[in-house]
């Protein structure tokens, strides 16, 4: 129980919050003061369609501003560490990821049985309860209990699921104002940009990309980007919206299918306001999002925001079990490709997941590349092995925007084999023809040399000689993507199989 | 077919087919802090709480008037001291938007996390926790668990349609990982350790 805390520091950064002398780093809070400086805000990828997206391309233009991608990176790894000091306060941190990697085993190899049990619970609470096979029945369901209540402006607060139902497009389409509530997820919103984290949305942006933001959107001095003044003003320009909507709306982290309630987890306060201010909540929730009892819960609350934010929990952790007096509430529970990916034998286990973004933070090509450049509404490691079950043609080339080091798969609270489906997808992938030729003619010669022993001996051979002696732009070309922004590695003078043959060759039993 | 019916099919369909018993998890309670209250108030501040000790003697609630002298309106949920807002005249959430102060009592405490949960009994209004400017939380320090396994043993979460955990004041830090407080929500928390006075 003993939780270590940060030592002591000075009062030496004028814009954190001590307490006990001691600099509070809660919630998304950075460990230590990050200053940016200011640049022009690199882009997302670039979507054409259907067509493939380029997420090296993107990387690129990214990694060509040094500020953002430094500030995005020491941000990222700061949460890491902060995962990692809280991990290592709970003695029974490994015990708590087996379970929760179990518990969430159990519960999706009997979905169907706890999803029933939830409806049924949450009915007899007075919940409504609404099933949605894709987003586009999502959006539509979530139109007619709008239209139902003659509501024309609806607050809400994250929720990741809306993103990959495209709600806001939606609902613009049919004159129903959306009011994200979230600060990052509000100025993702007002700059017309996804976001770019699952967890910290507006990640990607410095002060004065957010300053430059609000100066058009919310009317804040354009030279003013003191990151105190900027919240203080979107929290007072939301606050009026809060108390005019019409309804509201939140996600949910996780369904208690024995109490019929679920469960929303939050930093700012601004789903309990979506949830409380207006009569009417409409909360949208995932299939995969269920778990049997509340003694499960205790589990994922405790890793969660630790995985999440290295915070001990989330400032709010909210439990809805059902409409306040007078009020009215429905849940959305939503499909949208889950029931099929439950039967994708080495895919399933990506339905574990609860959205903390560990393996995004832990992620080096993810630091390094910004979340906008994966084009797709997951990105990061998670991304990588759920963005093609949406669409393997366009999301073809997220399952190589990885190096396979493993670390997501080392800090996902529930246990998700994340490298190894990274890989599984690639071998899916050249099976269904959606990777580009470079990759698959390289791909192709290496699979037959792996086949033959004797080949890949002379290959290697050869290989390590051109390497040492080959000029660079023949090794260095456009064919080779890893060598774009990295050296190959040194030649060896003697392979592996040689040292062997010469050492130990004549002593095999 | 129904949506519903379409989905549960489709999940019946691709079920893996893998036994995966459902795991018995324990209540990891078996090095307790020596006191669940300077457990508690030490997770409190560490989440960007503040506790109050509450004075030897004469008025325990003195550090509560302290804080309340200059606001305009406050609005009490509990018995022990009142505001200027009458929380049962509330028709409309909305009209809670003015509050300075909030008072209620937790119905009980977590000391792994500084955690107080506020039930829809303990609020009346479940807004007036979130758009009140400053929430002062009145805690019995016999209501703290050690831990969220213990914490979620607890009948509230079986009988109220609204509980929440409040650890700490309404944060954010989606700017460059600057910590503010005061988000979308109260912007301090408060707590003062006062016995159940029934």
């Amino acid at each position: 129980m003993n939780m270590p805390h940060p030592e002591p520091t000075q009062n030496d950064d004028p814009e954190g919050i001590y307490r006990d002398d001691r600099r509070l780093d809660h919630a998304e809070g950075a460990s230590r003061p990050l200053r940016s400086q200011p640049e022009k805000q690199p882009r997302g990828a670039k979507a054409r369609g259907n067509r493939p997206i380029d997420q090296a391309e993107a990387a690129a233009r990214f990694m060509a501003a040094p500020r953002h991608a430094k500030m995005h990176d020491e941000r990222l790894w700061d949460l890491r560490q902060k995962r990692d000091r809280e991990m290592h306060g709970i003695l029974e941190w490994e015990e708590l990821r087996a379970l929760a990697s179990a518990i969430k085993e159990h519960t999706l190899t009997h979905l169907d049985e706890y999803l029933e049990q939830f409806e049924a619970n949450a009915r007899a609470n007075g919940i409504h309860v609404h099933w949605a096979r894709d987003a586009a029945e999502h959006n539509r369901i979530v139109h007619g209990i709008l239209a139902d209540h003659g509501a024309k402006s609806l607050i809400k607060s994250k929720s990741m699921l809306t993103e990959e139902c495209r709600f806001r497009d939606y609902m613009a389409s049919v004159g129903i104002e959306v009011i994200e509530t979230d600060l990052g997820e509000r100025i993702q919103q007002l700059d017309h940009e996804d976001p770019s984290h699952i967890v910290v949305p507006a990640v990607h942006k410095t002060r004065t990309d957010v300053a430059e933001v609000f100066a058009k959107t919310i009317g804040t001095d354009p030279g003013n980007s003191d990151v105190h003044y900027l919240a203080e003003s979107e929290r007072e320009a939301n606050r009026p919206l809060i108390l005019a909507a019409d309804a509201g709306m939140t996600g949910g982290n996780f369904v208690v299918a024995e109490t019929g309630g679920f469960v929303v987890c939050t930093n700012e306060g601004n789903a309990d306001l979506s949830a409380n201010v207006p009569k009417l909540h409409i909360a949208s929730i995932g299939i995969e999002k269920i778990i049997p009892r509340l003694e499960h819960l205790a589990v994922f609350v405790r890793l969660l925001s630790r995985s999440a934010l290295g915070s001990p929990i989330t400032q709010y952790t909210s439990h809805f079990r059902g409409p306040r007096a007078g009020g009215e509430m429905h849940v959305v529970l939503v499909d949208n490709g889950r029931s099929e990916r439950l039967g994708m034998a080495e895919f399933w286990t990506s339905l574990k997941c609860i959205r903390c973004g560990a393996c995004m933070n832990t992620c080096p090509v993810y630091r390094r590349s910004g979340g906008l450049s994966y084009g797709a509404t997951y990105s990061g490691p998670i991304g990588l092995i759920i963005d093609p079950t949406f669409n393997a043609r366009k999301y073809s080339s997220l399952p190589f925007a990885s190096t396979l080091n493993g670390s997501c798969t080392n800090v996902c609270p529930v246990k998700i084999n994340i490298h190894e489906q990274i890989y599984a997808w690639r071998r899916e992938l050249v099976k269904q023809h959606e990777v580009p030729f470079a990759k698959k003619a390289a791909m192709k010669a290496a699979g037959e040399l792996l086949s033959r022993p004797a080949a890949y001996r002379a290959a290697v051979g050869a290989a390590e000689g051109a390497l040492a002696h080959l000029p660079r732009f023949v090794v260095y070309n456009a064919l080779n993507a890893w060598g774009k922004h990295r050296e190959n590695p040194h030649p060896v003078e003697q392979t592996f199989h040689d040292w062997y043959q010469a050492n130990r060759g004549g002593n095999d039993e | 077919m129904s949506s519903r019916d379409t989905i549960l099919a489709s999940i019946r369909t691709n079920l893996p087919r893998v036994d995966r018993p459902l795991p018995a998890v324990p209540l990891f309670d078996d090095r307790p802090p020596a006191s669940l209250l300077a457990a508690f108030k030490d997770s409190l501040h560490l989440m960007g709480g503040e506790f109050l000790d509450s004075p030897a003697s004469g008025d325990a609630l003195a550090p509560v008037r302290e804080k309340i002298a200059k606001a305009r309106v406050v609005c009490s949920t509990v018995t022990e001291i009142s505001g200027n807002r009458d929380i049962a005249a509330i028709r409309a959430a909305q009209e809670l938007a003015d509050v300075d102060y909030a008072i209620v009592r937790a119905s009980f405490a977590v000391a792994e996390t500084g955690s107080v949960l506020l039930s829809d009994a303990d609020l009346q209004v479940n807004a007036v926790a979130y758009l009140a400017q400053h929430l002062i939380v009145l805690l019995d320090p016999a209501d703290i668990v050690v831990n969220l396994h213990h914490a979620y043993r607890r009948a509230e979460f079986r009988n109220a349609h609204y509980a929440a955990f409040h650890s700490g004041p309404s944060a954010t830090a989606d700017i460059e990982g600057v910590l503010i407080h005061g988000a979308q929500g109260v912007r301090s928390l408060t707590v003062l350790p006062l016995p159940r006075s029934a």
